[in-house]
C-alpha cells in the first residue's frame, strides 16, 4: 500500500459539558490510502459525521479537537490557521454532503457554483473555468451539460443535483474525497447510479475516499476497506471481505444480524377471509392554470386495485413519485379518491360522506415516517396516547388503563406515559407512535415508511414488534417502502407501484424471484450490495472481547 | 422574468384601480359634500347649487369615471381652502417629502444591513448586543423627541446645521437621521435573523467545504439569500416615509407632503387629502412593484418555474 493521503492519530473531540458523553469522538486512528475507498460505517451518534467534519474543518464550534493529530499532505491540520485550511478545503480535500436538495444555494445556477471553485483557487481565464465546468458535467453524466449549466437548482432533480455537488468536489481533482452519507436521501435506482459514479472516480482519480454510511448494502457494494464506530470509537477494522463476512466485533455482528434478509421470515398462511379491497380507485391532482401556464392533471393513482386478508402484510414498493402516500392518503382519506372503492368489510370508506366517515376512522391506523414530527412535543405520551380514543367516546381513565397495557405491549414502561416526547429515543418514539396508532383497536394498520428513519439495530426490534402484535392481534398490515430488504422480510405479498400504477403484484417469492415488469427487475437490479450475503452470526466462531 | 414582470404590473394597476376608488368614495365617507362645503346651517337652496356646481348631483360612477379621467391627466380638482388646482400644490410640496424619503431609507439601509450582517456574524458578541442596543433605543425613543434632541445639540450648540426650513442639502441632514433611524431597528433585526437563518443552511457549509473565503461566503452566498426579506420590508418604510413623515416635517418645519396632509385634514380640505391619499397609495403600489421585481432578481425561485 502506497503511502496514506490522511491519516488520523488518536483524534478526541470533546463534546460540550453536560452532555450524556465526554467525548463525540475518543482516541480515535485511521488512515486513507490513494485510490481507496473507506467505508466508516456507525450508527447515529456514533461519531462518524464529526469525524469527516473534523478533517474537512467544518467542526461547528461547540465541538473542538482536544488532543490527536490528523495528517494531510504532510502537515498537522488540527495546527494549521483556519484560513491556512480554508484554502485545502475545494483544492486538495472535498466533500459531498448527505442532503442533495439543500446543499446548492438556490440564488445562482450551479454553472457558476461549481466555476466558483476555480475562481477561488486557480487563475484560469473565464472561458477556460466555463470549458473545465463543462467537462465535469459530463464527468459526472449529467445529459446535456449546457442546459444543465444555465440551471438554478431548484430546476434539477435530487439525483442531479447530488452528481452537481461530486462535480464541485471534483473540480480541482481532490487528493482526499469525503463523502457523508451521499446516497441516503436517493431513491434506489439514482443511488446505484450514484454509488457507479463513486466506483469510476476510483478508477480514474488518485484520490482516496472516505465514505461514512449507515447502510451495510451500500458498504458491500463499494468498500475496499471498512471501519466500525460506535461511541465515538472504533470498534472493528478491516478489508470489506473480512468485516461483512466474518466480522469480529460484538456490535459489528450485532448489526450485521439486524441487516434484513433477502428471504421472508416463516411464518403460516394468514386467514382466507378479505379484510380490505381497493377497487379501481383513481386520484387526480388538478394542477390550475394562470395566463401564462396551462392547467394541467397529475394521475397520482391510476386504476389501483388489490385485496388484504385478515392478518396478512401487503408490502407497497416504490420509489419517491410513484403515487404510494397518494394511495395511504386515499385509503385514509385525508385525501377524497376521484373514483373507486375502499372496501372495509363490505362497507365503502371511499364514498362515505365526513359524518358517516367518522366511525370507520378507527378501523384504519397509521404509522409515519419521522418519529421525531409525529408528536407533539408539549404533550406526555400518556395525553397523546389517549386522545383517539377519548374522541371516539372512550372513558379517560379507562383509555389510560388500554394505555399502559399497549405500553407493555411496545416494551415500554408503562410509568412513562407522564413524560414528554424528547425523554424518549427515535426507536422508542415510533413505538409509542405504534401503540398511540393501536389505542383505537384498528383491523387495519398502516406503516408509512415506518422503519425508514431508523437505525438498522432499531429497525430491527421495530419490525420484530411490528410482526408481533400482527399476529396477536390479528392486524392486516399494509407496508409503504422503499426498502426492498426490509419488504422481502416482513410482507407476505407485494405490490410494485410505479408512476401511479400497479406494475407487479404476487407473493414474496414471487416478485423477487421471477420478476414479470421490467421495472421491478430494474428495483432488484439497482440494490446495492446485492452479491452480499448476509452471513449467519450464530455460525460464526466465538470472538472473546 | 418578463413573463412575471407582466403579471406584477398587471397586480399592481388592478390595486391601484381598487385604490383609486376607495380614495374617491372617501369624498362620500365624511358626510355630504355639499354640506361640508356650504357649511352646518347653510341653506337648503345653497347646498343645491353647490351640487349643481361641483356635479355632486350626476350618479356616482359618472363622478367617479369623471374624476379619474382627470386624475390620469393630472387635474386632481381644486383646494376648497387654498382655491388652487391640487395639482400645483402637491407638485410644490412633493419634492421636499422626496428627498427626504429617498434620503432617510438609504440612511436606514447603510446603517442596517451592515450592523445586522455583522451581528448575525457572531451572535451574542459585542458587536451584536451594541447593535441591540442601538435598535432598541431607535424603537423607543419618539422621533419628535429625538428630532429635538438633535436640534439642540447640533444646531443650537455646535451650530453645525441648521434647525430648520428646506433651503439647502444642509437642512435635509437631521431630518434625514431622524426619519432613517426610524425605519433602522426593523431592517436590522430582520436582516440579523435571516443572516443567522441562512448561515447555518446546509448551502453555506457547501461553500465553506469548496473553501472560500468568509468574506465571499458572507456576502455572495449569504446575504442575498437573506435580504429578500429585508427588500419587502423597505419597501413598505419607504412608502411608510413619504406618507408619514407627518412629525418630521413638523419638527423641522419642512413643507412637505405630509405636513400638506396633517394640513388638509385640520382645514377639512377633502379634494387635497383625496389626491394626497391617492399618491400616497401609488406611491406604495409603486415600490412594492419594484421590491417584487428587485427579488425575483435575487431568487431565481420566483421568476424561473
Amino acid at each position: 500500500m502506497s503511502d496514506p493521503i490522511l491519516s488520523i492519530r488518536n483524534l478526541t473531540v470533546d463534546l460540550p459539558k453536560g452532555g450524556d458523553r465526554q467525548y463525540a469522538v475518543e482516541q480515535l486512528s485511521l488512515e486513507v490510502a490513494p485510490r481507496e475507498i473507506v467505508c466508516i460505517v456507525g450508527e447515529s451518534g456514533s461519531g462518524k459525521s464529526i469525524t469527516s467534519f473534523a478533517t474537512m474543518g467544518l467542526l461547528p464550534k461547540v465541538l473542538t479537537p482536544s488532543t490527536g493529530e490528523i495528517r494531510f499532505g504532510g502537515q498537522d491540520l488540527l495546527a494549521l490557521p483556519a484560513s491556512e485550511h480554508a484554502k485545502l478545503r475545494g483544492s486538495q480535500m472535498a466533500m459531498v454532503f448527505q442532503e442533495p436538495m439543500s446543499a446548492l444555494n438556490p440564488c445562482y445556477t450551479v454553472g457558476t457554483q461549481i466555476e466558483e471553485m476555480f475562481e477561488t483557487h486557480t487563475e484560469l481565464a473565464k472561458s477556460e473555468r466555463k470549458a473545465r465546468v463543462m467537462k465535469l458535467l459530463e464527468e459526472v453524466h449529467l445529459p446535456d451539460p449546457a442546459r444543465v449549466y444555465a440551471s438554478y437548482p431548484h430546476q434539477l432533480s435530487g439525483g442531479q443535483r447530488q452528481r452537481i455537488v461530486i462535480a464541485m468536489a471534483l473540480a480541482l481533482d481532490p487528493k482526499l474525497l469525503i463523502a457523508d452519507e451521499p446516497t441516503t436521501a436517493l431513491d434506489l435506482s439514482t443511488q446505484a447510479q450514484i454509488l457507479h459514479l463513486f466506483k469510476e472516480l476510483r478508477e480514474h482519480h488518485d484520490a482516496g475516499i472516505m465514505f461514512v454510511t449507515h447502510d451495510f448494502d451500500v458498504v458491500a457494494e463499494i468498500a475496499d476497506r471498512v471501519i466500525v464506530m460506535q461511541h465515538g470509537r472504533i470498534v472493528e477494522e478491516g478489508s470489506a471481505e473480512e468485516v461483512l463476512n466474518r466480522p469480529k466485533h460484538p456490535y459489528t455482528r450485532l448489526l450485521i444480524d439486524a441487516v434484513p434478509r433477502r428471504s421472508r421470515d416463516a411464518r403460516g398462511a394468514p386467514a382466507e377471509d378479505v379484510l380490505l379491497s381497493v377497487n379501481a380507485l383513481n386520484k387526480i391532482y388538478h394542477i390550475p392554470g394562470n395566463m401564462f401556464k396551462q392547467a394541467r392533471d397529475v394521475h397520482a393513482c391510476k386504476d389501483i386495485n388489490f385485496s388484504v386478508r385478515k392478518g396478512e402484510t401487503l408490502g407497497i414498493v416504490g420509489e419517491s413519485g410513484s403515487g404510494k402516500s397518494t394511495l395511504v392518503k386515499c385509503l385514509i382519506r385525508l385525501e377524497d379518491p376521484n373514483s373507486g372503492e375502499v372496501l372495509i368489510n363490505g362497507t365503502d370508506l371511499a364514498s362515505c360522506s365526513r359524518k358517516e366517515l367518522h366511525p370507520y376512522r378507527k378501523m384504519i391506523q397509521i404509522v409515519f415516517q419521522d418519529p421525531y414530527g409525529s408528536l407533539n412535543p408539549r404533550r406526555t405520551i400518556g395525553d397523546q396516547l389517549i386522545e383517539g380514543p377519548v374522541n371516539f367516546g372512550a372513558d379517560r381513565a379507562k383509555s389510560m388503563e388500554r394505555a399502559k397495557e399497549l405500553m407493555r405491549i411496545v416494551r415500554l414502561d408503562p410509568d412513562a406515559l407522564n413524560r414528554y416526547p424528547n425523554q424518549f429515543s427515535g426507536g422508542q418514539r415510533q413505538r409509542i407512535c405504534i401503540a398511540r396508532a393501536l389505542m383505537v383497536e384498528p383491523k387495519v394498520l398502516i406503516a408509512d415508511e415506518a422503519v425508514s428513519a431508523l437505525d438498522v439495530s432499531v429497525q430491527k426490534e421495530v419490525l420484530k414488534l411490528l410482526n408481533e402484535i400482527r399476529d396477536t392481534l390479528g392486524l392486516t398490515v399494509l407496508f409503504i417502502t422503499h426498502d426492498l430488504r426490509v419488504a422481502a422480510q416482513v410482507c407476505d405479498n407485494l405490490i410494485v407501484m410505479q408512476k401511479g400504477e400497479i406494475v407487479e403484484r404476487g407473493n414474496v417469492e414471487q416478485v423477487f424471484g421471477a420478476p414479470s415488469s421490467d421495472y421491478t427487475k430494474m428495483l432488484l437490479d439497482a440494490q446495492p450490495g446485492k452479491d452480499w450475503d448476509v452471513p449467519d452470526i450464530s455460525t460464526l466462531p466465538p470472538v472473546a472481547v | 422574468m418578463f413573463r412575471f414582470i407582466l403579471k406584477r404590473l398587471g397586480l399592481a394597476v388592478l390595486v391601484a384601480f381598487t385604490v383609486s376608488a376607495i380614495s374617491f368614495a372617501l369624498l362620500f365617507l365624511a358626510g355630504d359634500p355639499a354640506t361640508a362645503i356650504a357649511g352646518e346651517n347653510a341653506a337648503s337652496e345653497d347646498i343645491a347649487i353647490i351640487n349643481a356646481q361641483y356635479g355632486f348631483d350626476r350618479p356616482l360612477i359618472v363622478q367617479y369615471l369623471d374624476w379619474l379621467s382627470k386624475a390620469v391627466t393630472g387635474d386632481l380638482g381644486q383646494s376648497w381652502y387654498f382655491k388652487l388646482p391640487v395639482s400645483q400644490i402637491i407638485g410644490d410640496r412633493l419634492p421636499t417629502t422626496m428627498t427626504l424619503g429617498l434620503c432617510a431609507i438609504s440612511f436606514a439601509l447603510i446603517l442596517s444591513i451592515p450592523m445586522g450582517v455583522a451581528a448575525a456574524a457572531r451572535p451574542n458578541s459585542i458587536i451584536d448586543r451594541f447593535a441591540l442596543f442601538i435598535a432598541v433605543v431607535g424603537q423607543a425613543i419618539p422621533s419628535f423627541w429625538f428630532g429635538l434632541l438633535l436640534v439642540v445639540f447640533f444646531s443650537i450648540q455646535l451650530g453645525l446645521v441648521p434647525a430648520s426650513g428646506s433651503g439647502t442639502w444642509r437642512h435635509f441632514i437631521l431630518p434625514t437621521v431622524v426619519l432613517g433611524y426610524y425605519a433602522t431597528p426593523a431592517i436590522m433585526r430582520l436582516t440579523r435573523a435571516g443572516m443567522i437563518e441562512v448561515l447555518s443552511a446546509d448551502y453555506i457549509r457547501t461553500a465553506r467545504a469548496k473553501g472560500l473565503p468568509t468574506r465571499k461566503i458572507m456576502f455572495k452566498h449569504a446575504l442575498r439569500n437573506a435580504i429578500i426579506p429585508v427588500v419587502s420590508l423597505a419597501a413598505v418604510q419607504m412608502g411608510f416615509m413619504l406618507g408619514g413623515s407627518i412629525v418630521v416635517e413638523s419638527v423641522f418645519a419642512l413643507h412637505g407632503a405630509g405636513f400638506l396632509a396633517w394640513e388638509s385634514i385640520s382645514r377639512n380640505d377633502l379634494p387635497t387629502m383625496q389626491a394626497l391619499i391617492l399618491i400616497f397609495s401609488m406611491f406604495y403600489i409603486t415600490f412594492t412593484f419594484l421590491a417584487d421585481v428587485l427579488n425575483a432578481w435575487l431568487d431565481p425561485r420566483l421568476r424561473v418555474g
